[in-house]
């Protein structure tokens, strides 16, 4: 048997169209008549509208209409994570504000004409008569008493307030009794997503019909159509929505925004086709954020160091209103996450979500999971600093042992399989750890600062099952779903429900089914992305696409394969139990040489001239998969920087990720996908951040300003992998796309707090840019701390 | 105001507003989509192309600027069927995910390796300056141009 | 993306651009670079653009004398690889080959760049440093500009309506030793600090010596405590220490904060980076 095309880093099958420019975004979608949008935006954070004056704008020659909220009766933009228990504010958001605007960017009028060029030149005419209202940009100060108020529905701004916790007798108990207890305040800082593609949609109205077609840059078509039409008020199957090739999403193209849906309303109302493109600065102070966490958290152990609890108050900023997955991340995918993969018997979070006069806030890669990993590996650090301990011996202690089949946490999640030891055991060896101590040691000699960060982390991945969706909130399944289909010549179509982009599913789906049926990966086409060809699913998002997508599609090729089954052994004449299958044949016990493929089965049940008593005509299967459980890949890190203590700049010097996702169906793409999440983490640790002043003005609204990694910033980083199946799924695969950004960002921080450690700093928030943390080296040298030159 | 620009070989003759971008002449007025633009800085590098050999920001370029000059665009990178060197790296190599980076980053490459054959990592990783990639971490990226430079120079 | 519409010029010589450029509210157009992203953002309008790319006069790099003439259309890639550039004027070839990335620097100029000053870019540090001479031609005939003159303010220099750079003339460099360093803004690439030394010895000792630092203030400014701390001296530590302490007093409460780096860190930089730059002399 030739070699397995499962485990073969084989080349994407995306890729030729994608290296000649042939490729299809949606801003490259061009029609006939199309007009073009242009959205007016409040240049104020926080404002009553008193008038709009569109007379001057629509004078414009070229200009076929103005609109304001006045001119349209659209429903709001929903939240669709309404989580339980939390005295959720759902507030309204509407498409164009109303009454008020509550961030800069914040839409008022659309305009739409002949070119963008001319709408731009209209958008510039609109003249809107605002009365300023006082900003508020931090989370934790817009909760006080006194702040100002964004929404009348929200007193305190606060949107939710979220307890999770193992018993807070316990939790109490352990930090009254506890040996040690250390403390830290975190800011997880707001981060620009900064896709390359920035956003856009095309709606074309097709009134004879009255069909709507809307393509849009999206992570979740069925999501935006669900969404979409009950906005805009079209009946769901008359809206048909594209996901065409999107570049780059990292959570930022999964909410619903009402750029779309007033690009849909205004298609419909004006009878032609409408296009609009976000341009960065737009995307800049309009796309969700992601992070913007103030926590205060602390962690209690026993001399010995075995951490006994840990807890956490969140305020997490939320932005002007509850964008579509807002309040699911700072709660469910970041507070259950508290116990890390450690042992750790005694849990709490308390997240409060605030609205802030700033960028709506929603997923960012890793949503939730990098924040509560960094606050763990964080806290698991600096208590072996406090121990005198050396955090691996620390982390040894408290690691959950390897499980092949279950552990429950006393958040009360269960995670599905963990050999954190191995993967650790892994990366030390890869970095020669105990090497790289004394090259450290030796090296602070000589008045040289190196760091050493390890972590060690699990993530909840592969959203799913739906019941959770529905015991927490979420207003949607969280299933998947495949349909193959093959043709009579044995060419495989298969129709995924989840909306690849980038990650390379037409490629590792094609080797699934190749696995599983035999076909040649040339033979298969995935096709994803268009509610009107593939059959429902939630978008790819939270590792979820080969997790949950994938398995749908194993079962549908495992229905597709039995049916071959059947219908060979009719062929052959034989009883189904004798038929053997390898590699795309069926053959008779004993006798390989007397065998029907695949593509001789699928052309007798496709001509239905003989078929098995019973047996349907064709070979097409649909499987809808809800998984059992959440998947949890888990991984070792490690960093190697080191900082010059003139500049306070920071060099990586080596990166070394162990990351086990189960099974590896392409190991080329599996690398791949840690390459960029380790460069988004990275980012966040050493150069990204938003920054707003006071008046709620994005002051990194450009690429000037906001630092997206360089080449130049990073190091061959060295990968390597274990591999520990999931139980619960068909093929044991669990995801990897927010692996390296959950793991990468505490590791920097880590490494760089220890590379300092001479200096006595023990915390500097993020990113840390050279002024940062030469300010720190001042700070302590003034304060006469060791160390230093 | 009429101006003539030669892409990819072509010439086109076009009738156009002066405040017009390069880029944006490229891909409305001929539809040629594969230049991209990614901010309106000239930080990304998304819309890079070359003009009389040497790799512009088509986004900071009116296209009046390219009047009478030669403009390569990525859709005039392969012959035929037979992509070229770096078009293939970056395949064989893993060099991009969702692709939107991708012909930016091609044609600034391909302009560097002429000026520079036997590029190091860390100059590659220099050279990649003003081309930003948000999925690849640019480990890959890296790796193609390195293979490019060898099999051209092979 | 949508620039504002403008008039579109393209004259046919230098006199042309002058007339064309001496009409309110018109600009000239060369790379564009400045210019153009701020007009895709819609901060610049202007009415009119004059676009003198097209002007070859203007281009060339060529040794006179002992004075290096840089036309202002010469673009920082062709700066930065000029055997001329190298020679007379080390630091000027090192400062233009870390503008921007390689495509910027391929269609930016040293004229834009200059007229434009941008109080972060890295050219107008080297050119102040060298006591170089802006040459000009306007309405009323040519003008020849010292650089300590010709940078007034944040993105404003000594050029009146309808003037324009023709070229840059820089006393030859080559019997000294030069070094540009700076900390790049880690977005922008822009200089946060940029430090240029300009340095003869002698028995090593120090005997002449030119110091301009970039970035830190609102213009490009030579650090005259700086170059009297060095001159003179073996360069011992102790002088480098004595200069880097004076080149932070130079900027003083000049230096510029913004949400990257304050001033302290500038005024720090400054003084770390004039050491690094005598070190790499």
């Amino acid at each position: 048997m030739a070699s397995r095309i499962f485990g073969s880093g084989i080349k994407r099958r995306e890729d030729p169209r994608l290296i000649t420019g042939k490729g299809k975004f949606t801003g490259d979608i061009m029609l006939p008549h199309m007009l073009h949008m242009v959205v007016v935006r409040s240049p104020y954070a926080h404002a009553t509208i008193k008038h709009i004056d569109v007379t001057a704008a629509a004078a414009v020659e070229g200009v076929v209409a103005v609109y304001t909220n006045a001119d349209m009766t659209l429903a709001n933009i929903p939240c669709a994570w309404l989580i339980p228990n939390s005295n959720l504010k759902l507030v309204p958001h509407p498409p164009l504000a109303k009454e008020k605007v509550r961030y800069v960017g914040d839409g008022v009028a659309i305009v739409l004409a002949e070119s963008r060029d001319i709408a731009q030149d209209a958008a510039d005419l609109v003249r809107v008569d605002y009365e300023a209202l006082t900003a508020v940009v931090n989370p934790e100060e817009a909760s006080m008493d006194g702040a100002p108020l964004l929404h009348v529905e929200a007193p305190n701004n606060i949107a939710f307030r979220w307890i999770a916790s193992s018993g807070d007798a316990g939790v109490e108990k352990a930090f009254a009794e506890a040996d040690v207890v250390v403390k830290e305040r975190i800011v997880q800082q707001r981060l620009q997503p900064s896709s390359m593609e920035t956003r856009a949609a095309v709606a074309q109205w097709d009134s004879g019909n009255e069909e709507m077609t809307l393509w849009v840059s999206s992570q979740n078509p069925h999501i935006a159509r669900f969404v979409v039409s009950g906005v805009a008020g079209l009946p769901e199957h008359k809206l048909r929505v594209i996901a065409p090739e999107v570049g780059g999403g990292f959570g930022a193209k999964l909410p619903i925004y009402p750029d779309e849906v007033l690009t849909v309303w205004a298609a419909r109302k004006l009878d032609r086709p409408v296009k609009w493109v976000e341009s960065r600065s737009e995307n800049y102070t309009v796309t969700t954020h992601g992070r913007d966490h103030i926590e205060y958290v602390e962690i209690a152990a026993t001399k010995e160091g075995k951490v006994t609890a840990l807890r956490g108050k969140v305020y997490a900023g939320m932005g002007g209103y509850l964008s579509t997955a807002a309040p699911g991340i700072p709660t469910i995918a970041h507070g259950l996450m508290y116990s890390g993969v450690y042992t750790i018997p005694n849990l709490r979070c308390e997240s409060i979500g605030v609205f802030t006069t700033t960028t709506p806030v929603d997923a960012y890669r890793g949503a939730g999971r990098p924040e509560a990993t960094f606050l763990v590996e964080r806290l698991m650090d600096k208590l072996a600093d406090k121990l005198g301990m050396d955090p691996v011996v620390l982390r040894r202690k408290n690691l959950i042992p390897p499980f092949a089949n279950g552990y429950t946490v006393a958040m009360g999640i269960t995670y599905d399989s963990g050999n954190y030891e191995g993967a650790l055991a892994k990366a030390l060896g890869i970095a020669d750890y105990d090497q790289l101590r004394k090259e450290q040691a030796e090296a602070r000699t000589k008045g040289r600062y190196i760091g050493i960060g390890v972590t060690t982390y699990a993530e909840l991945c592969g959203f799913g099952p739906s019941a959770v969706a529905g015991a927490t909130g979420f207003q949607g399944g969280l299933w998947e779903s495949a349909i193959v289909r093959v043709s009579p010549v044995g060419k495989v179509q298969v129709l995924i429900g989840a909306s690849p982009h980038g990650q390379g599913e037409e490629t590792t789906f094609a080797q699934i089914i190749s696995d599983e049926l035999g076909f040649p990966v040339k033979d298969i086409d995935v096709i994803h992305g268009d509610t009107s060809r593939t059959p429902m699913g939630w978008g790819t998002y939270g590792s979820r696409t080969t997790a949950v997508g994938g398995a749908a599609l194993v079962l549908a090729a495992r229905k597709i394969k039995e049916k071959a089954r059947a219908m060979a052994a009719h062929l052959l004449e034989a009883a189904v139990e004798d038929i053997d299958y390898d590699d795309g044949k069926f053959f008779v016990k004993g006798s390989p040489d007397k065998f029907k493929t695949i593509q001789d089965a699928t052309l007798m049940a496709t001509l239905a001239w003989n078929l098995p008593p019973g047996m349907e005509p064709g070979m097409e299967a649909s499987q809808f998969y809800d998984p059992p459980n959440f998947t949890y890949p888990f991984g070792a890190h490690i960093a190697v920087v080191e900082i010059d203590p003139d500049t306070g700049k920071v060099d990586l010097k080596r990166y070394i990720a162990v990351d086990d996702c189960g099974p590896q169906i392409n190991p080329v793409i599996v690398k791949g996908q840690v390459h960029g999440g380790l460069a988004q983490g990275i980012g966040q640790a050493l150069c990204e951040g938003a920054v707003y002043d006071d008046n709620g003005q994005l002051l990194t609204g450009a690429m000037t300003d906001y630092a997206i990694p360089r080449a130049d910033m990073f190091p061959q980083f060295e990968i390597d992998h274990t591999v520990t199946p999931s139980p619960h799924h068909p093929i044991g695969v669990k995801g990897i796309g927010e692996a390296g950004t959950i793991a990468s960002t505490p590791t920097i921080y880590n490494a760089v707090i220890d590379a300092l450690k001479p200096f006595g700093i023990e915390s500097i928030n993020m990113p840390l840019t050279a002024p940062r943390v030469w300010a720190a080296i001042q700070e302590a040298r003034a304060n006469h701390a060791i160390g230093g030159r | 105001m009429k101006v003539s620009i030669t892409v990819n070989g072509k010439l086109y003759v076009r009738d156009i507003e002066p405040r017009m971008l390069l880029v944006n002449f490229i891909r409305e007025e001929l539809g040629l989509t594969g230049t991209n633009v990614g901010c309106d800085t000239s930080q990304c590098g998304a819309c890079t192309v070359h003009m009389d050999g040497r790799a512009i920001k088509s986004c900071t370029c009116f296209a009046v600027q390219a009047d009478g000059r030669q403009v390569t665009t990525i859709e005039g990178m392969a012959s035929g069927d037979t992509l070229h060197p770096m078009q293939e790296a970056f395949w064989e190599k893993h060099g991009l995910q969702c692709g939107f980076c991708t012909p930016g980053m091609i044609m600034a490459t391909t302009a560097y390796l002429k000026d520079h054959p036997n590029p190091t990592e860390a100059e590659i990783r220099h050279a990649l300056d003003g081309n930003f990639c948000r999925c690849t971490g640019y480990q890959n990226i890296v790796a193609a141009v390195k293979t490019a430079a060898e099999k051209v120079g092979a | 993306m949508c620039p504002a519409s403008f008039d579109y010029h393209r004259p046919a010589s230098v006199a042309e651009a002058v007339q064309l450029l001496s009409r309110p509210g018109a600009k000239a157009l060369a790379g564009g670079h400045s210019l153009i992203p701020a007009m895709n953002l819609r901060v610049a309008q202007p009415g009119e653009l004059v676009d003198i790319g097209r002007l070859d006069v203007l281009r060339g790099i060529r040794v006179d004398g002992n004075r290096l003439i840089i036309g202002a259309l010469s673009t920082h890639a062709q700066i930065a690889a000029s055997p001329e550039v190298q020679k007379h004027c080390a630091a000027l070839a090192t400062a233009c080959s870390t503008v921007g990335d390689p495509a910027v620097r391929n269609w930016g100029t040293i004229g834009g760049n200059l007229a434009h000053a941008d109080p972060a870019s890295d050219p107008p540090t080297v050119v102040l440093a060298c006591d170089a001479v802006i040459h000009t031609q306007g309405e009323n005939g040519q003008r020849a500009i010292k650089a300590a003159d010709f940078f007034v303010d944040v993105f404003t220099v000594d050029l009146q309506p309808g003037e324009l750079i023709t070229s840059i003339e820089i006393p030859s460099q080559s019997h000294r030793r030069m070094a540009y360093v700076k900390l790049p803004h880690p977005a922008s690439r822009y200089a946060v600090v940029g430090v240029c030394v300009s340095m003869h010895t002698s028995g090593g000792v120090c005997d002449q010596i030119a110091i301009a630092v970039g970035g830190a203030t609102a213009k490009a400014t030579r650090a005259t405590g700086a170059q009297s701390a060095l001159l003179g001296s073996l360069l011992e530590a102790e002088a480098l220490e004595a200069a880097a302490i004076a080149i932070s007093a130079d900027i003083g409460d000049q230096a510029v904060s913004d949400i990257y780096a304050n001033a302290t860190y500038r005024r720090a930089m400054a003084g770390v980076l004039l050491k690094r730059a005598v070190k790499a002399l």
